[in-house]
């Protein structure tokens, strides 16, 4: 437990000295605030719909970019030796690195919650779709970065990582999208799977159990996938 | 303290390392010696448990490094040959990073902290940001992981490599101070490094071991005999045929401009080689005597294991 809070500390550490978790966070701010501002005309009600929604798809996208340094840089510099023959779990290091970055995406999340701020001082928004959104963004991210700790874990390329976790959770976002073309069985099944199918849910304010159930087992999934993936790596 | 027993590493089908044994008892400092691609990084990622062989066991004080990994790991200082360092964070912050990922205990932490920055002369550059430090610098930083959690052994790949002559003293200085407390294994291919640092060495080419022993007896396994260099100004043919042509000379070698008689080593022949020279009305400008290095030892060792293959 001491060592994964290590690792995460010195992750999350890392980022708040790094320029790139800024131009993220930043590039983040500046399109959802613009979605945000775009909302009232889109929707004509006091809610954040337009920016839980453009956030969304966002995430998948920045969480890429956030993630892809995580394991793919000390595999590069060689620091990977480092951790490896440490004596550390290849688990701890692997979950210690994700909680890292998932610090970093509440950290985030954080700094957008201006926008509901804003609608309690100018208007009487409801509540509770808005927590369930933050709720639903929580989870995608946390997935999505999962998936990019997993991308990470398989190159020493940073730019290959970003593009291999990006390919997977694009193609987890559109199989929703896919599934609309298939016979109804099939495309109902398919349409389960994807990563995209749970959210519009949480936005409106429903808690589906299904969806939390789903974005947690994709996490632990590509995590212990990370973990099989650096484990494989000393049988090289 | 260290025991490797029939290490065998393929990397796809190139075999890296073939079937190696070897003990280091506790307390040593062992050299590793090998030309570049000989197998001793890879030993030694073995030892550390960065890599798993293919075939064949390690233990480290007692544990089995596939066994019982942590176990293994917790009694283990490495110092890889690329220093695994994070640019980006102060000597102080890293090395504290280490120290926990490591296992040091919580109130022993702040000065061990201390002591190694002490000893491995960091403290002007403790709160200076890793990535600014010169290579020296680094390599300190690099020894002071290894050893900030006290493992007994220590597996030092090439901690001298690439950086200038006074870091190079003394970072031997400080490994040299290390052996009075720890079992260690240094790879190197600078040979004179290892002869000033070393009790024992093991040599290791192409994957085998090809000689193990004591520094001393490593130059009588040879059968060296007595090397005696020359500088002469004459006729470099008729100086080489003349130096044959003296009693007891077994080889005559030229290199640069140094001519390296041979002789076994129970003759002195430095007294009839000088009348020789001046016989023939050549001058003699320097003559000394020569012991065998490490360095010859290794490429005779290196150059017989290849002759039978070729």
């Amino acid at each position: 437990m001491n060592n994964i809070a290590t690792i995460a500390l010195k992750e999350f550490k890392s980022y708040l000295s790094s320029p790139m978790a800024y131009i993220v966070t930043g590039i983040f701010l500046v399109l959802t605030g613009f979605f945000f501002s775009m909302s009232p005309s889109t929707y004509s009600e006091t809610s954040a719909r337009g920016f839980l929604e453009a956030a969304g798809m966002l995430l998948l996208l920045l969480a890429s970019v956030l993630t892809m340094r995580l394991l793919s840089e000390e595999r590069k510099i060689g620091t990977i030796e480092l951790l490896m023959t440490a004596p550390l779990r290849e688990s701890e290091i692997i979950v210690g690195k994700f909680l890292g970055s998932l610090g970093t995406l509440v950290a985030m999340l954080a700094l957008t919650l201006y926008y509901p701020i804003l609608l309690m001082l100018f208007g009487d928004p409801d509540l509770g779709p808005i927590a369930t959104g933050y709720l639903g963004l929580f989870l995608l991210g946390a997935t999505s970065l999962a998936v990019g700790v997993f991308a990470s874990s398989t190159s020493s390329n940073q730019i290959v990582s970003a593009v291999v976790s990006g390919g997977i959770l694009f193609a987890l976002w559109f199989l929703g999208a896919a599934a609309d073309l298939l016979p109804k069985a099939l495309g109902q099944v398919i349409g389960y799977l994807s990563i995209a199918y749970y959210f519009p849910d949480f936005m409106t304010g429903v808690v589906d159990t299904r969806g939390i159930v789903y974005y947690l087992s994709v996490t632990v999934l590509f995590l212990f996938l990370a973990v099989r993936s650096l484990e494989n790596s000393r049988w090289n | 303290m260290i025991k490797v027993a029939n290490l065998t590493k393929y990397y796809g089908k190139r075999l890296a390392v073939d079937n190696i044994s070897f003990n280091v008892e506790k307390g040593e400092i062992v050299g590793f010696l090998g030309p570049n691609a000989a197998g001793k990084t890879t030993t030694m990622r073995i030892i550390t448990g960065f890599l798993a062989p293919t075939r064949g066991d390690v233990w480290i004080a007692g544990h089995h490094v596939l066994d019982q990994p942590l176990e293994a790991r917790r009694h283990i200082g490495y110092l890889p040959e690329a220093v695994p360092l994070y640019t980006d964070m102060t000597v102080r912050s890293y090395l504290d990073f280490c120290a926990r990922i490591r296992g040091v205990d919580q109130n022993r932490l702040k000065s061990r902290l201390g002591e190694v920055i002490e000893m491995c002369h960091l403290e002007e550059y403790r709160d200076s940001i890793i990535g600014k430090l010169s290579k020296g610098f680094r390599q300190r930083v690099g020894v002071a992981q290894a050893i900030i959690h006290e493992p007994e052994v220590l597996i030092l790949d090439e901690p001298t490599i690439g950086i200038d002559p006074i870091q190079v003293a003394m970072t031997r200085q400080l490994i040299k101070g290390l052996g009075k407390e720890h079992t260690i294994l240094i790879s190197s291919h600078v040979l004179p490094e290892v002869s000033m640092i070393c009790e024992r060495v093991i040599i290791i080419h192409e994957g085998h071991i090809v000689a193990e022993d004591r520094i001393e007896n490593l130059s009588s396994l040879i059968s060296g005999g007595r090397r005696i260099r020359l500088e002469i100004e004459g006729p470099k043919e008729k100086v080489i045929e003349r130096l044959r042509g003296i009693d007891g000379v077994l080889r005559v070698g030229y290199d640069e401009h140094y001519y390296i008689v041979e002789c076994p080593a129970e003759r002195d022949l430095r007294g009839q080689i000088t009348e020789a020279i001046v016989q023939a009305g050549w001058t003699l400008l320097s003559l000394e005597s020569v012991e065998m290095s490490l360095e010859d030892i290794f490429l005779k060792l290196t150059a017989e294991e290849e002759t039978p293959r070729e």
